[in-house]
């Protein structure tokens, strides 16, 4: 049955991105899950404007003070206001992944498309190496990486962009295999466009979907992985507050002060899920079956 | 109820909410009965309800739509009424239904034998021991060769044919009394049609089973049916004797459906049915039908007619349906005769024996040097082309046109041969080396508009393709001649913001030719370019490529499995059988006798809308995997095989004084005489010989 409706709208990227959005909102658990993301990116941003206290504060007479109305989450064993450390804790780690994050998507997305648009021999080896990748743990490269070049964003951007882009390419070239194999690709081929000309007008518009929801699971899993890097000591330093650190620097204290590892556990936890929740909506709005394309 | 009716439908309207909250029908006021033992066909474009139709009388809606009115019983039970335990006693037990695409209905994992197996559990009161028994009778009953055999067999290691007759084996299982088909041949090659539609007819001869068998194809409708409802726009427009709604159609729609079908007999292009069918809700207070009906009238825009019997018998929603045969005359008037003009016998496109492999060479194997030795899928192709002309090349799938094509555009590398363009020079095998101009100057259209529109572009998006790649157009210009070429296809220019999404099937199909006709091309490659379509916007297209044709003086090479299309279009064809030229000649040769063996195959097979066409069904519908390595690539199917000179040598090129060449052991003077005899009469109208015999 065809039932045609027409409205003619102007196909801008912006009207496209806001039309995604409003998609993901229209679902509760997405509407959820892109509240938590936007409150945690508006701290991010506006935090160092609105806590009460100064996040270096040391002072020996308020350890492990419990929450109270001075200090809303308490302190931690040096004294210093939990509240304000949460606040400020997810700056640096949704810098580093929102930068990663789009590099990562950009160069994996890339060479995905690029090898499943070349195909054959190229592809295939290309297509080990990315295995070899893939079966070592992430955790072993990234420290490899760290351990010798720094903990600086100059170096964990880059680290984190470059391992996360490999699986990235898998997803890409996975989702370019099935539009090159459709007769506008051939017909844009046998009009005589070139590898790139095809790549802009053919593929990307067809793999975007993808991507994006790709994209949206990666940042989640960065932030993981930043946290976890940060909680073995290899992140950012002390005593820049971040959320993996305290955790690390509270569990020692879990017994008696668990105010001072819960807050960041929450915080981290609130943007994990938020950010999830909308990679979900994301993807059931634009008709991807993550199950099925998201092999890695 | 009246006696004896297994489906009765009554004053049915279904119907879907909008998003915007207003209820649009689907279905209106729709009446239908079926007895034990008649067929009963639905026919109508894509999108008239008739699937719909075809599901509510087993009580299934689709998600989304509900019952508005009437009712709909099965042996004088509402099915709409009954529980979802009691619906699912009656589906598979007491009516079952056979799908368009039974490839993709058979489990894949599971043997063809545990299917039936669980077909069997679930819908029959054997004891277990019997159950091996009662399978493979159900399959020698659908004619599957070695029902042994088959039972071990997954679906997927059957061709579509035993797919489908294995689902038509399954629904039996439950001796059911009432069938649904839902477009069982649709996609399946002329010849394993013509075999499942005489199954049909004889398992509703023997079996007596009730069959409501739903299809847009009136030439199958014509041979399995003795009653048919046509419908448009979810209403039933004309209902009567298969043979009189045939023959004499009385509802201008059904007339026009009927004039839109490429005929075997007639070299006429057939007549568009212009227009689309409205969209649920779309249609006014009127008839259904007036916006596309020649005979239109005031009185037609205001009142909806109802549905009345008239003399002849049949049920008509139509106000002036006496003046219906006026229709018929004035087509006859008007019919357009095509203009083939004489061409200028310069070679233009030169395939000089051709051939092409998918067969490729493994690692291992150019590691070690070694070159396996591949059967070519297409081979030892010679056909020249002259300016201006429209080669046909038909053949069942699988014969290796679309490769042809294929490699024509440069996108598949020939194994072996040449293709000659303009005279001039031998084409580059791969499109990336071809020159700019040779790349304009050849296109290809798609089967498929679906899949050859990006679905994520505008059609202003789509045509600006080729105009920015090959006249470097800009802004204005483009859009200006963006327009031209939507007039061209005669489309208006409030298309250019439309997605392919928002368009019809017809619509993106004319919007792919636009495409290639953007490039102001000299040859252009159709690939079934109309086997998607509806038959009447088939017709309208086929319309439109051959004015775009004379327009341009534009070579065409057309690709199609319909022998009927292919001849109203064509001026010289050609008979592929697994990428092997079996004949080829002037169009009228080659559709009269004498034929290749094979030609003649595909002939019998063609059914025309007519009741007394008669398929000749003269060999298996076997679908072959891959050419035999030596002797004729017909060999095996061959029903006039000679003897072992078929099977080793390979047979010589036969021509006549004007230009027909057949390529067969037998010479053509014995072919034309044993051909003759078995048809009798048979000569221009080959499928209307009522002595053909039957299998």
């Amino acid at each position: 049955m065809t039932v045609v409706s027409v409205d003619p709208k102007s196909g801008g990227r912006l009207s496209r991105l806001a039309e995604v959005i409003r998609e993901i909102a229209s679902r509760p658990s997405g509407l959820i899950g892109l509240s938590l993301v936007t409150t945690h990116i508006l701290l991010a941003i506006f935090s160092p404007f609105i806590v009460p206290y100064d996040y270096r504060a040391v002072s020996a007479d308020i350890m492990f003070n419990a929450p109270s109305s001075d200090h809303w989450f308490g302190t931690d064993h040096l004294g210093r206001d939990v509240f304000t450390r949460t606040l400020l804790g997810g700056r640096e780690a949704l810098l580093v992944t929102g930068i990663a994050t789009p590099v990562a998507v950009g160069w994996g997305g890339f060479i995905g498309i690029l090898f499943g648009l070349v195909g054959g021999r190229i592809d295939e080896i290309l297509m080990r190496i990315v295995d070899a990748f893939l079966s070592l743990p992430w955790i072993l490269k990234m420290l490899v990486l760290i351990v010798t070049f720094g903990t600086g964003i100059e170096v964990l951007v880059p680290t984190l962009a470059f391992f996360y882009g490999i699986p990235v390419i898998r997803i890409a070239r996975a989702a370019t295999h099935d539009v090159v194999a459709r007769d506008f690709v051939s017909s844009a081929r046998a009009r005589g466009h070139g590898r790139f000309s095809i790549i802009r007008r053919e593929l990307l518009p067809n793999v975007l979907d993808v991507l994006m929801v790709e994209g949206a699971m990666r940042w989640s899993w960065m932030l993981l992985a930043f946290s976890s890097l940060s909680f073995l000591g290899f992140g950012v330093s002390p005593p820049t507050p971040d959320w993996g650190l305290m955790i690390s620097d509270s569990r020692g204290f879990m017994s008696f002060a668990p105010w001072s590892l819960l807050a960041p556990v929450a915080a981290l936890s609130s943007l994990i899920i938020g950010i999830n929740l909308s990679a979900d909506a994301l993807a059931k709005s634009l008709g991807i079956d993550r199950a099925q394309k998201a092999p890695v | 109820m009246a006696e004896g009716n297994l489906f009765e439908i009554r004053n049915l309207s279904i119907g879907f909410t909008s998003r915007g909250g207003k209820t649009l029908p689907v279905l209106r006021n729709v009446g239908l009965t079926a007895r034990k033992g008649e067929t009963v066909g639905l026919v109508g474009e894509s999108g008239s309800g008739k699937s719909t139709l075809a599901l509510a009388a087993m009580g299934y809606l689709k998600r989304g739509l509900r019952v508005l009115d009437g009712t709909a019983s099965f042996r004088g039970r509402n099915t709409f009424d009954l529980t979802a335990k009691e619906l699912k006693e009656i589906r598979g037990g007491e009516m079952a239904m056979i799908p368009q695409n039974s490839g993709q209905s058979l489990t894949p994992t599971m043997r063809i034998g545990t299917q039936l197996r669980e077909a069997l559990h679930l819908h029959s009161n054997l004891p277990e021991s019997a159950y091996h028994d009662r399978i493979s009778e159900l399959l020698s009953q659908v004619r599957l060769p070695d029902p042994e055999t088959i039972i071990q067999r997954y679906p997927h290691e059957l061709s579509g044919g035993q797919q489908q007759r294995a689902a038509i084996s399954m629904a039996l299982a439950g001796e059911a009394e009432a069938l649904l088909l839902d477009e069982p041949t649709t996609g399946l090659d002329v010849t394993t049609q013509a075999h499942i539609l005489e199954l049909l007819r004889d398992l509703a001869r023997e079996t007596g089973t009730a069959m409501v068998y739903v299809s847009h194809d009136l030439g199958a409708i014509a041979r399995v049916c003795d009653r048919v409802a046509v419908m448009y726009a979810g209403e039933i427009v004309l209902e009567g004797p298969a043979r009189q709604v045939i023959l004499a159609p009385a509802h201008p729609y059904a007339h026009g459906l009927l004039e839109s079908i490429p005929k075997l007999s007639d070299t006429s292009l057939p007549k568009a049915l212009e227009g689309r069918p409205p969209a649920p809700g779309a249609v006014g207070e009127g008839c259904s039908f007036v916006d596309r009906c020649a005979l239109a009238r005031e009185e037609c825009q205001r009142v909806r007619p109802s549905l009345k019997r008239i003399d002849s018998g049949e049920l008509i929603r139509c106000h002036f349906h006496e003046e219906v045969p006026k229709l018929a005359e004035a087509a006859t008037a008007a019919n357009v005769k095509l203009e083939r003009k004489s061409h200028s016998r310069q070679t233009f496109l030169s395939l000089d024996q051709l051939s092409i492999s998918y067969g490729k060479v493994g690692l291992l194997d150019q590691l070690l040097g070694r070159k396996p030795n591949f059967v070519p899928t297409v081979d030892n192709i010679t056909i020249k082309v002259t300016k201006g002309e429209t080669i046909g090349l038909v053949g069942e799938s699988g014969s290796g046109k679309s490769t042809i094509l294929k490699s024509i555009a440069g996108l598949l590398g020939p194994a072996g041969g040449a293709i000659e363009f303009d005279g001039e020079e031998a084409l580059q095998a791969e499109v990336d080396k071809r020159p700019a101009d040779h790349r304009r100057r050849i296109q290809l259209i798609f089967q498929n508009p679906d899949e050859s529109l990006n679905p994520r572009h505008t059609v202003a998006e789509i045509l600006a393709q080729p105009l920015r790649l090959y006249f470097d157009l800009k802004d204005r210009e483009l859009t200006d001649r963006s327009i031209a070429l939507l007039e061209r296809v005669r489309l208006g220019p409030h298309y250019l913001n439309r997605l392919p999404n928002q368009l019809s099937g017809g619509e993106k199909q004319r919007i792919a030719i636009a495409r290639a006709f953007a490039a102001e091309p000299d040859l252009v490659l159709c690939d079934e370019v109309t086997s998607a379509l509806d038959v009447s916007v088939q017709a309208a297209v086929l319309k439109l490529l051959n004015t775009l044709k004379h327009e341009h003086d534009t070579t065409y090479i057309f690709v199609s499995h319909d022998l009927a299309v292919v001849r109203a279009l064509s001026d010289r064809v050609a008979v592929l059988y697994q990428g092997r030229l079996c004949e080829f000649g002037p169009v009228a040769q080659v559709y009269s006798l004498p034929s290749h063996p094979y030609t003649e195959i595909l002939l019998g097979a063609v059914l025309e809308p007519h009741p007394d066409a008669v398929p000749t069904l003269a060999a298996d519908d076997v679908v072959e995997l891959s050419p035999p390595a030596r002797g004729c690539p017909f060999q095996r199917r061959c029903p006039r095989k000679v003897g072992t000179v078929c099977d080793t040598v390979e047979p010589p090129w036969q021509s006549d004084a004007e230009g027909h060449s057949i390529r067969c052991h037998i010479s053509l003077n014995q072919l034309l005489a044993a051909q003759t005899n078995a048809s009798g009469q048979r000569n221009d109208t080959p499928i209307l010989a009522e002595s053909a015999a039957t299998p």
